[in-house]
């Protein structure tokens, strides 16, 4: 873009930014430890009507400061506006906006399912394939621990719901910043 | 020394003379500090009140504004004075007493969870949970309340640890928040592509906000304003930011603007908002909200930009800052103000056909416009005017023609009937030498009648200059206009003798219901020593025209 000092500008021409983005965005947030800060948190998205997909929090490096990490849909949710109402919250340190093709994310969900003697084995078999761990056994269930994309996790849940989903928990996408290779 | 004697001192190095206030249980401690503490103590007879009185004097002289309460009842009383101060951007800090620590959580006596409860209305809040963060508390609470967008910030002190012996020293400089950064400068590229793009415009409206009146930035708008031919309308928040009447000025827009002004905003090409946020009293009905526009919008809430109306040309940054910028900018163009001729034309025409206007009586009847237009005469148009909301502040702002800022106080955003009494004792505790005129309605008198009392003991001479139509004459209007004239329950039935109700509490009551004497009553009571209370009786069942019906736009204004 030339440098808008110099061009001409023809009001027609000026274009405002659009709202929506339309894919699903991971917010990354590092907010004060401090008595509160989630339910700020919280109380800003149902006040200002933003839903939430899902939450994680968790430490960081630094003691004092913790991180949240927050997905949202930017289909329905002008996403510019979410981050801007976040930064007036003083407790918010940091936003990250994280960038699709330069995060790495990932998310843990347990699955406690129905296994029946005919269905054991294909169970275990999904289980392998996508890299599970069996970390329960009763006489008529497993309960199974997956990590991974959210894709992916909808995607084992799909495959073992016919067998009889009894529970599940799922913490919420976690997102880190990948390094670049020369890093 | 105790904590709560900290917390006098940490007010005191933050430049507060006046509090205002209510003490209780939670609150014992800071108030045994407030007994040799050198600070004004105003006591309000509610706490709502003390609320609104700290926004009075906040928005009367610009500095952070205080107010007391204790704990539950105190502070939950607080939180319509506290929601109102976010609405307007008031500077404010309020401190609440809470119960003692080991019983916090355990529904105790006199226990609230005020920080929960005001969470979605304050700037930030702080609960104390050690006596050694008291003053540091109040220093970020100052520094967060004053700058930036600013705001309520509250401070919750558990009474024990307000009894806490610590050591206090007054910090060096300003707080160190890693949260809190406000900007301050407007981007330079961003500001000459404004310039360039208000420099091609033909039909350009400048329109302006309190935003302008908390940055203390009206000098810098008349500037820009003064750098060429371009209209120029202001919000209800706005008014006196620029000087009324002026050849520029096409009147307030909004619900209850001039036609000229909102069919100005309705044609233009190209719209600067000025600290405005482009509510929906200002936009009516948002899809056909300024069709033809292109919007620079410049604010110090960067959340502000494209919330409600998307920005071509955002500018975020202190208005102080980014005015004079684009004042500079604007003029090294050489625009040629020719281009404005035909867009003035059409303005002038609107101002011909559409002046406001009512019918005025044929008898000594007084009617509501007639009694703005005498107060105007009668205070030479340079008292400090304060009011509640509802038809008598729509009236006041269409015909008391502001002409500086922080002359009108008022309650924009919230819309809290009884804020123009207590408001009114607030700014005159902070100019004391200004004329100080609460313009109320009936209906939001009687709210907060008590603080009679509070004028009275502390000798503020304030005048109240009743508008008395015995209705909640706003909802009466809609219920007219819009609910088929089923009127229900906006009618005041036997209202008190009001004059008798002042001089109970050691006003001077007066009372006028002719037009031809209403001019010298208000002269009177404005020469009159001490508080005086003129009870104006208007007619009943006018209607404050024109106006955009909500959710309709701007070009179908009615009336």
């Amino acid at each position: 873009m030339a440098d808008p000092g110099t061009q001409e500008v023809v009001l027609e021409d000026l274009e405002a930014t659009t709202r929506l983005t339309g894919r699903k965005h991971i917010l990354s947030l590092l907010v004060e430890d401090k008595p509160g800060v989630l339910a700020r948190i919280a109380g800003l998205f149902s006040r200002r009507g933003f839903n939430i997909d899902t939450l994680a929090v968790g430490p960081t490096e630094d003691p004092e400061v913790s991180r949240i990490t927050l997905t949202l849909d930017g289909a329905v949710h002008p996403i510019d506006q979410v981050t801007k109402q976040l930064h007036k919250l003083v407790n918010v340190i940091k936003i990250r906006d994280m960038d699709p093709d330069a995060t790495v994310a990932r998310e843990m969900a347990l699955f406690r399912v129905q296994a029946t003697v005919e269905g054991r084995a294909e169970i275990m078999q999904f289980a392998e394939i996508f890299a599970a761990d069996i970390i329960d056994v009763s006489r008529r269930t497993l309960t199974i621990e997956v990590t991974g994309t959210q894709d992916k996790i909808d995607a084992f849940e799909r495959m073992i719901r016919p067998h009889g989903l009894i529970e599940m928990a799922r913490t919420g996408e976690v997102a880190i910043s990948r390094s670049r290779p020369d890093q | 020394m105790r904590a709560a004697d900290a917390l006098c001192e940490a007010l005191k190095a933050e430049g507060v003379e006046h509090v205002f206030g209510i003490p209780g249980g939670a609150s014992l401690p800071i108030y045994d500090a407030l007994y040799d503490a050198d600070l004004n103590h105003i006591q309000v007879r509610h706490e709502q009140c003390g609320g609104h009185a700290a926004e009075g004097y906040a928005k009367a002289s610009g500095k952070v504004g205080v107010a007391f309460a204790t704990s539950g009842p105190g502070a939950t009383n607080l939180v319509t004075a506290i929601a109102d101060a976010m609405m307007d951007s008031v500077p404010t800090v309020f401190v609440t007493g809470q119960v003692r620590t080991e019983l916090i959580g355990t529904d105790g006596f006199q226990e609230a969870d005020v920080t929960g409860i005001t969470m979605p209305v304050v700037k930030h809040s702080f609960l104390v949970t050690d006596p050694r963060q008291i003053p540091r508390y109040v220093h970020e609470a100052f520094h967060i309340a004053a700058t930036g967008r600013p705001g309520p910030v509250l401070v919750d002190i558990p009474q024990d640890l307000s009894r806490a012996e610590i050591d206090y020293e007054p910090p060096e400089g300003k707080p160190d928040l890693p949260g809190y950064k406000p900007p301050t400068e407007g981007n330079i590229k961003q500001i000459r592509l404004a310039a360039k793009a208000l420099a091609n415009a033909r039909r350009p409206v400048i329109y302006g906000g309190g935003g302008i009146v908390n940055a203390n930035a009206a000098e810098e708008f008349r500037e820009l304003c003064a750098s060429d031919r371009i209209p120029v309308t202001l919000t209800v928040m706005g008014l006196g930011a620029f000087p009324a009447p002026h050849d520029q000025w096409l009147g307030m827009l909004g619900m209850h603007g001039t036609r000229t002004a909102n069919y100005a905003m309705d044609e233009a090409d190209l719209i600067v908002a000025v600290g405005a946020r482009f509510d929906d009293r200002i936009t009516g009905k948002l899809s056909e909200f300024a069709p033809r526009a292109k919007f620079i919008h410049i604010d110090v809430d960067p959340a502000e930009i494209s919330k409600n109306v998307p920005a071509h040309i955002p500018i975020v940054g202190d208005a102080r800052d980014v005015l004079p910028k684009l004042t500079r900018e604007y003029r090294a163009l050489k625009p040629d103000s020719a281009r404005l001729e035909e867009w003035w034309g059409r303005i002038q025409e609107w101002q011909a056909n559409h002046p406001l206007r009512y019918e005025d009586s044929r008898d000594t009847e007084i009617k509501p416009q007639f009694m703005i237009e005498a107060m105007y005469e009668a205070t030479g148009g340079d008292a400090i005017i304060t009011s509640d909301v509802g038809q008598h502040q729509m009236w006041a702002a269409q015909y008391y023609h502001f002409n500086r800022p922080r002359q009108w106080i008022n309650s924009g955003g919230l819309g809290t009937m009884g804020f123009g009494l207590p408001a009114a004792i607030g700014a005159k505790v902070a100019r004391p030498d200004d004329e100080v005129v609460c313009l109320a309605g009936d209906g939001s008198l009687i709210m907060v009648c008590q603080e009679l009392a509070t004028a009275a003991y502390h000798d503020i001479p304030v005048k109240v200059f009743l508008m008395n139509n015995g209705h909640f004459g706003m909802v009466r209007q809609w219920q007219e206009l819009f609910w088929a004239e089923r009127y229900k329950a906006v009618e005041m039935g036997p209202s008190p003798d009001w004059p008798k109700l002042a001089e109970a509490f050691g006003w001077t009551g007066m009372q006028c219901s002719d037009k031809g004497e209403l001019r010298d009553a208000m002269k009177t009571a404005l020469d009159a020593d001490g508080p005086v209370l003129l009870d104006v009786h208007v007619t009943k069942d006018e209607n404050c025209f024109p106006m955009i019906p909500a959710g309709a736009a701007a070009r179908d204004m009615v009336g």
